[in-house]
């Protein structure tokens, strides 16, 4: 995923910064809304079973493939790619869980870590073997409409409402599910303390099948968005923007949903303005040591509570 | 008495290994692609031990070995193809170079623990790579070429031989116990005053210098390197082998290493599938064998297997 596609607009003249500024805020919300559906994948899972799921990038990637050859070869339009292809997603999440990671539920965090490792690397060059290494281009599916502010100074992309939109429904349901349903409640329960929960009467298989359900439904929202605004996927678009997605989690502290959310768009808007104004080269490097800053500051992430570990 | 003469078994062992195959070498039978793959096994089983030390004796979880290999792999090219150092020189100052690193990344993060460890770790190898890419005095994202070929199966023999002898010498030191007891238990550890942080960072320090020393090797056998070798997925391979091999069981990395390059080689054939293979073979052992093939009590692979939590680095509830 480059970044150097945001800039398609440049603006030269010197009394138009503050323009050029909220372009790039524009770009840096598209894609931190990327980076947020993902983290919140990384979050919730992290959340209910400590797993860093390495596949979550990678489910990402199906979801985009999914959205491609809905909208390609069954000619459909780009809110039924969106469902079909979060439908799709949700079940390969819920798969993945059952085969990969249910049976290592209680052996060491490594072992598990290696499975994730393992189930990613299957993804990806399992597609890789079926669809061919090379990027594709994804079709059309929204219109070129472009609104003019400021006079046309800031041009937003019909792609960059989109993306905005959706993320935010996706954003206000998610909030809904986890804070007013039933099931929510359990997803709650077994992040706070899974043998407790199961004390009370909480299927414990089934609650954490439903969080994979909705973390790769996310993501595969998030693919579909992705091909959509850049219009090119590949089979190992995944990788980057999962670790960046984590990185997101992370920097909102892991296992609080709002603080994924956070955390995305702040990255989102940081490499944004890194590439702008500084040097599109570093952005990783700007992000990762972010990441490290953080860590070392706040370990529990910008939003979260220190914890007391107890002896 | 006895111990006195499984040692010398051992030197006897360890030289007339070397002599054989420097000997196969010389006729010809071991050929220079034989001989390649050699060293790369012997260049994992470096990283591999040198890994186990952080993660399996002391218990930090680190996923950014990679970059302590490149860093011994670029000081190591910078000395021998710019300033025309003496190989061993290079091998050392390589090996010295990735232990400053490794301390300078271990006294900050050491604080953290666990996932966020492995986190921060893997943070730190991507930014050495994307300093490596942009620094245009050793190539950039070209990499750096015309390295002088050095090593050979003398250097790489010497280098395993004694990073596989000092680490285990090390782990059976007055130390190495120290370092045990940080994983098993760190409240504990401390509280009987042993200084954690320094063990920590010892243990980084020790284990990036061996990573060093297997870059430098990597470096000057190849002629040629690139930071995307040294990347993210080059640290799991490393975190890969030790936990097949066993985590904590330096043996255990030596065959982890030696099995997983020999299953990485045979499928070279079938590069299309090679990675889906490798991938479900790695899920395979997770899963029937999650805490590695080797244990303490040697090779055990149709034995009723017992859960064992390894809690790496991670307090248990």
């Amino acid at each position: 995923m480059s970044i150097d596609k945001f800039n398609r607009h440049p603006t030269i003249e010197g009394d138009v910064i503050m323009a050029q500024f909220l372009q790039q805020l524009i770009n840096g919300i598209s894609l931190g809304s990327i980076y947020a559906l993902l983290a919140l994948g990384y979050t919730m899972v992290y959340g209910i079973i400590k797993l860093i799921n390495f596949a979550h990038g990678d489910i990402y990637m199906v979801g985009a493939y999914i959205g491609y050859a809905v909208t390609k070869y069954l000619g459909l339009g780009f809110m039924p790619a969106l469902l079909i292809s979060m439908a799709a997603c949700g079940v390969l999440g819920i798969l993945i869980e059952k085969l990969a990671y249910k049976p290592l539920r209680n052996s060491s965090r490594i072992s598990t870590l290696i499975t994730a490792i393992a189930v990613s690397l299957f993804i990806e060059y399992t597609m890789m073997f079926f669809v061919k290494p090379d990027s594709r281009t994804f079709p059309k599916v929204l219109s070129n409409n472009k609104v003019d502010l400021l006079g046309g100074e800031v041009l937003l992309d019909i792609k960059n409402i989109y993306i905005i939109l959706v993320t935010i429904v996706l954003m206000i349901l998610l909030q809904y599910i986890v804070n007013k349903t039933k099931i929510g409640k359990a997803m709650r329960a077994v992040a706070l303390d899974k043998d407790a929960a199961q004390l009370m009467g909480v299927d414990i298989d089934k609650t954490i099948s439903f969080t994979f359900l909705i973390g790769s439904a996310l993501a595969g929202a998030a693919g579909v968005l992705v091909g959509v605004y850049y219009n090119t996927i590949n089979p190992l678009m995944g990788t980057t923007p999962g670790l960046k997605a984590f990185i997101s989690a992370v920097l909102g502290g892991i296992g609080i949903i709002p603080g994924a959310v956070f955390g995305g768009f702040f990255l989102g808007m940081v490499e944004t303005l890194v590439s702008a104004y500084g040097n599109s080269i570093f952005k990783d490097a700007v992000a990762f040591s972010i990441l490290i800053i953080v860590l070392l500051v706040k370990p529990d992430g910008l939003l979260g509570k220190a914890v007391k570990e107890k002896v | 008495m006895r111990k006195k003469g499984k040692k010398v078994l051992n030197v006897i062992f360890i030289v007339v290994l070397y002599l054989l195959i420097q000997m196969l070498i010389s006729i010809g039978i071991i050929d220079s692609f034989y001989e390649l793959n050699i060293v790369i096994i012997c260049i994992n089983i470096i990283l591999a031990v040198s890994l186990n030390l952080i993660t399996g004796i002391t218990g930090q979880f680190s996923l950014g070995h990679a970059a302590f290999m490149s860093i011994g792999a670029y000081t190591s090219a910078i000395l021998t193809a710019k300033f025309n150092l003496p190989f061993i020189l290079a091998l050392f100052i390589s090996g010295f170079a990735a232990s400053l690193a490794g301390i300078m990344i271990g006294l900050p993060t050491l604080r953290l623990k666990g996932d966020y460890l492995a986190i921060a770790t893997l943070g730190f190898g991507e930014i050495v790579k994307v300093i490596a890419t942009n620094t245009d005095y050793i190539g950039g994202a070209i990499g750096f070429n015309d390295i002088p070929r050095y090593t050979n199966w003398t250097w790489v023999y010497i280098s395993v031989t004694a990073t596989v002898i000092l680490v285990k010498r090390f782990v059976n030191s007055y130390h190495g116990r120290a370092c045990r007891a940080v994983k098993e238990d760190e409240i504990a550890a401390e509280s009987v005053g042993i200084n954690t942080t320094f063990y920590k960072a010892l243990a980084f320090a020790i284990g990036a210098f061996y990573a060093g020393v297997a870059g430098s090797l990597y470096a000057n056998y190849f002629y040629f390197i690139k930071p995307d070798s040294f990347g993210f997925m080059k640290s799991i391979d490393i975190l890969i082998t030790v936990v097949f091999g066993g985590i904590g069981n330096i043996i255990g990395s030596i065959i982890g290493a030696v099995s997983l390059s020999i299953i990485s080689l045979s499928l070279q054939d079938i590069a299309e599938l090679r990675m889906v293979i490798y991938s479900v073979v790695l899920y395979l052992i997770m899963i029937y064998r999650n805490n590695g093939m080797f244990r303490k009590r040697g090779f055990k692979i149709f034995k009723n297997r017992k859960k064992v939590k390894y809690n790496v680095g991670v307090i248990s509830k």
